[in-house]
């Protein structure tokens, strides 16, 4: 049997397939202006039993394809347990938002924090900032590891940051420093959410913005605790919805239904 | 609605276009959410018939009230005490609005971290689109938190009518003294608004009143201890909403209907969602009509409410009022013990809140609680951190969420109430 799990984000989308436990095929998308359309195409000549959706879009996808929805907290955890069986804590920093999740010894998702409304201290957050500093968004963490000087960035506002973040460059403040002040303020956010649901370890760092080396290194400082990244963060979801649309008894929203 | 009302609107002074505007973003909310429900308990047609002439047949209700000589009292709290109305003739109508409206207008008079149910109330009275309002004959406003104390000041600025009742904070002697003091005061002013001597027969006829319509809503919450629940969450707060508007009698009848329908159905194990489906309790700030954002988004999550901790919901109906005395001091001295136990959270300390809670959501077998606290709404958010802590030393999960009436949130509140649903399952 092929399992499919799509993570439909406010950014980009996901897709992982299984087969016997093991995964066999995974791509990417940008989310773009029709997600839906860029979902299905995704999906075009992927051979699978059944599929879970799962992330922001995963309504959508409900109505259009009729398959079985979870909500990324759940998918990130079991995702998250896939591929390192003792983790407590997750932490997914993606393109619109940002969440922790501690589950229990068992995997089993015991409390969560999401933020809310607004994009601030996530994937977008830092994509705006390193366009305004110039840099590209791989560039961005790289170059803040090499800040040599503090700079305290207040505004978690993106509008705000960002004219914050003009008149440092305006007076003289070098790119890397206020590179580094942006992530420092990034990370402070995560951490205080991750405080809020009691860290356990270890801690699993997923979503887009786990590939940013400046924010694992902030985090593993600020945090004082062993954080894993895996070899692909923004899979995760995705393989976690492929795990669920494996397990006929899951409880999720929606049918499971088989597919011919 | 039908045409008829429009002259009745104009006479109340309400902006028809405007008003017009509010009347289909209301009727399409009911669609969307009340009557796209399954399984509906057919009681609660009454309840649907209620709704679509909120701003008509009650209206033409209360102005013929008035043509015979009686008075209508609004209030924005529980702690206004309806016996008091009810012994003198009076019609007791509630004035919280769940809808935001004229915002701009509101935001010249009360800073914008001012919470929804206060800016609505505002955006209501300032785009003359509430009935109630102007129907009135006194506006009863309370010193609960500092949010509604301050802009009663400003209210009375706009309205003709405004009474203002002093509250306690802390549920002490000195503050049971100031609580009856105020009552005493407040049964003045009825009686010389409506020109009625308050006695003991008419007081405790007050009193069985409201009790009556309180015992009925006591017997459709114990009725949702059942699994399946045999109403949504939604349906019953719409009782507990109408509660607040409706004739208290006819009111009273009709919950007592759709109980006797609701025994039915628990009886042949029927219900409005599957069983097992999980069960939430709400606790939290108050919802006025339309507010029913969150529930509808819990009730399409795959989960069903069974409890409302809330001013709109048992808060505000918990105990009866002692209707034993003899004496209209007797009586009042039983109103005041009745309603000091209202916990709401700008008491300080405020336990017995906390106790609540937790003996709730064990009494409705919830598997779940969600606190609702509205943006800006300093006590509940407040207390919503102790809440958690004490369900949590429970084993019991919470989920605490902190919105207002806009809709902007409304993907992010679901994806965290999904998340949750899938923790309590």
């Amino acid at each position: 049997m092929r399992y499919a799990g799509i993570d439909i984000g406010s950014r980009t989308i996901e897709l992982v397939v299984l087969r016997d436990g093991e995964i066999i095929e995974t791509k990417q998308a940008d989310s773009g202006f029709d997600p839906m359309a860029q979902a299905k195409e995704l999906l075009d000549g992927v051979k699978h039993d059944r599929i879970m959706a799962t992330g922001y879009g995963r309504h959508l996808f409900e109505l259009s394809l009729d398959a079985p929805t979870v909500t990324e907290i759940k998918a990130y955890a079991v995702g998250a347990r896939f591929l390192f069986s003792d983790v407590r804590t997750i932490l997914d920093i993606g393109g619109q938002d940002s969440k922790a999740i501690v589950v229990n010894d068992n995997g089993r998702v015991i409390k969560f924090e999401m933020n809310d409304r607004c994009a601030a201290g996530t994937g977008k957050f830092l994509e705006i900032m390193a366009n305004t500093l110039g840099y590209s968004l791989d560039q961005f963490g790289v170059e803040a590891l090499k800040s040599k000087r503090d700079i305290q960035i207040s505004s978690m506002c993106t509008v705000f940051a960002e004219s914050e973040v003009t008149s440092l460059v305006s007076r003289g403040e070098s790119r890397q420093d206020i590179a580094m002040g942006l992530h420092r303020s990034v990370v402070r956010r995560a951490a205080s959410m991750l405080k809020r649901v009691c860290v356990k370890e270890p801690v699993l760092f997923a979503g887009g913005v786990a590939r940013n080396d400046c924010m694992l290194h902030l985090l593993q400082e600020a945090l004082k605790k062993k954080i894993l990244v895996p070899k692909d963060p923004q899979m995760v979801g995705a393989l976690g919805a492929a795990l669920l649309a494996g397990k006929k008894d899951c409880y999720c929203h929606g049918s499971l239904p088989e597919k011919a | 609605m039908s045409e008829d009302y429009k002259s009745m609107w104009e006479s109340l002074g309400l902006d028809l276009g405007a008003h017009d505007a509010l009347l289909e973003v209301l009727g399409k909310g009911y669609q969307d959410i009340y009557l796209a429900q399954k399984d509906r308990p057919e009681g609660m047609s009454y309840f649907d018939f209620v709704m679509s002439e909120v701003h008509g047949l009650r209206i033409k209700e209360l102005m013929d009230e008035k043509a015979a000589g009686r008075k209508v009292i609004g209030s924005f709290c529980v702690f206004v005490p309806e016996e008091i109305v009810r012994a003198a003739d009076a019609t007791f109508v509630g004035l919280c609005a769940g809808a935001d409206f004229a915002t701009e207008e509101v935001e010249k008079l009360l800073p914008r971290n001012t919470c929804s149910l206060i800016k609505s109330a505002f955006g209501f009275n300032l785009g003359k689109v509430c009935p109630y309002i102007e129907s009135a004959d006194m506006i009863v406003g309370e010193n609960t938190c500092d949010g509604k104390k301050k802009s009663y000041e400003t209210l009375k600025n706009l309205v003709p009518n405004l009474y203002v009742m002093d509250l306690p904070q802390m549920k002490s002697d000195e503050g049971k003294a100031l609580l009856k003091a105020e009552y005493l005061r407040f049964k003045e002013a009825v009686e010389k608004l409506t020109s009625i001597t308050i006695d003991a027969e008419r007081l405790k006829k007050g009193i069985e009143i409201v009790n009556n319509k309180r015992k009925a809503i006591h017997r459709l919450a114990g009725l949702r201890k059942a699994d399946p629940s045999p109403i949504s969450g939604l349906d019953a707060l719409l009782a507990n909403q109408v509660f607040f508007y409706d004739n208290p009698v006819r009111f009273t009848e009709s919950v007592n209907k759709i109980c006797d329908e609701l025994e039915t159905r628990i009886e042949k194990g029927e219900g409005v969602f599957p069983k097992g489906t999980p069960r939430i309790l709400l606790s939290g700030c108050p919802m006025a009509v339309p507010n029913w954002k969150l529930p509808w988004i819990i009730e399409t999550s795959g989960a069903v409410i069974v409890g409302e901790e809330s001013c709109v919901g048992e808060r505000g109906t918990r105990n009866l009022t002692d209707d034993t005395g003899n004496t209209v001091e007797e009586l009042m001295e039983g109103i005041v013990d009745r309603y000091f136990k209202v916990d709401c959270a700008i008491f300080t300390p405020n336990p017995d809140r906390l106790d609540h809670i937790v003996e709730m959501a064990k009494t409705y077998k919830a598997d779940g609680v969600i606190h609702y606290g509205l943006q800006f709404c300093q006590p509940y958010l407040m207390e919503a951190m102790p809440v958690e802590k004490a369900l949590e030393e429970k084993n019991i999960p919470c989920l605490r969420i902190e919105t207002d009436y806009s809709m902007e949130d409304v993907g992010q509140l679901k994806t965290r109430v999904e998340a949750f649903v899938e923790l309590i399952k």
